[in-house]
């Protein structure tokens, strides 16, 4: 996969669990997908379409997403109440929305479908013309797993107008 | 969380009012609490720009925080339908997505400023005493200010 794609993605997972979680968080792991993705904790996935179209999936281990949602209340809240949920669903709206920002001013145009939660607990593989990467970060409340799966219109247009040799 | 000078109102010096448009729970507590530190007073809250349409002719609110990606009807789409009916209505678009295009085609259907998401409060007070400011409403210090 093509870094400056991921790079935003990065940085913005970086930025947003910096100012929602008020704490450091780093950058653990980063793989690529081998087999379908099996979710591990609390997930939302936010689909975008344009000359690149995808998803990603943002899943996080409850404490940690239980931990965001106690910043915003002032209080603890317990992981298996519905607030965190809506919170992963909208730290994946940010997430990806800041990602998609960044890579719009370079150039490629998206659209941006409203995040929903992830409630599978295996996701199929990306397709044979897609590329995915998981993304692991570390805080002090648990772990943050990014998915993204992407293709690329431009090169399967430039695929399909191909002339087959005879 | 920081407590800002109270925003109010020059006319009657009551607390700004506003209307919350966001399909997630999270966003509009997270934007209500913001709220509430800068003085203000939520008087409505719609998961969608249909709701927020019929929400901003029940309520007139002084500022709407309005999200762009919602279901059913998006939040640029909701601008210009409530600003056609409403002219002065002060909406700031508050969205995780802030590419130019999204950001021009809101202010053309006219909204009067954009910020991204996740929202820093001292930004958003900023942006919220410019806007009033600018229509010549407001945005005064609040009595506990004054009083010190």
């Amino acid at each position: 996969m093509r870094m400056e794609l991921i790079q935003p993605f990065i940085g913005s997972l970086d930025a947003v669990l910096a100012e929602m979680m008020q704490e450091p968080a780093k950058i653990a792991d980063l793989n690529m997908e081998i087999e379908g993705y099996r979710r591990k904790g609390t997930a939302a996935v936010v689909t975008f379409r344009g000359q690149i179209e995808g998803r990603v999936i943002l899943d996080m281990d409850p404490a940690a997403a239980a931990h965001v949602a106690g910043c915003l209340f002032g209080k603890e809240v317990d992981p298996s109440e519905p607030i965190v949920r809506e919170t992963v669903c909208e730290l994946a709206n940010m997430v990806i929305g800041n990602a998609v920002t960044q890579l719009n001013d370079r150039g490629f145009q998206f659209k941006v479908l409203p995040p929903e939660v992830l409630t599978q607990e295996q996701c199929d593989k990306a397709g044979n013309d897609s590329e995915a990467t998981v993304l692991c970060f570390e805080t002090s409340n648990g772990k943050v797993y990014l998915n993204i799966a992407m293709k690329y219109l431009q090169r399967r247009t430039r695929e399909r107008s191909a002339v087959p040799v005879a | 969380m920081k407590q800002f000078e109270a925003l109010t109102r020059k006319k009657d010096s009551e607390p700004v009012r506003y209307l919350i448009v966001d399909d997630s729970v999270f966003a509009r507590k997270s934007l209500a609490k913001m709220i509430e530190s800068f003085g203000g007073h939520v008087i409505g809250e719609a998961g969608d720009g249909c709701t927020a349409i019929t929400e901003y002719s029940r309520t007139n609110p002084d500022i709407v925080l309005m999200d762009i990606t919602m279901p059913q009807m998006e939040g640029i789409e909701a601008v210009e339908r409530i600003v056609q009916e409403h002219p002065d209505a002060r909406i700031v678009m508050v969205s995780s997505v802030g590419y130019q295009d999204n950001i021009l085609a809101a202010l053309q259907k006219g909204a009067r400023h954009f910020v991204q998401k996740p929202v820093k409060p001292d930004a958003l007070y900023e942006i919220i005493r410019y806007v009033l400011n600018d229509d010549g409403v407001t945005a005064t210090v609040g009595a506990e200010e004054k009083s010190r």
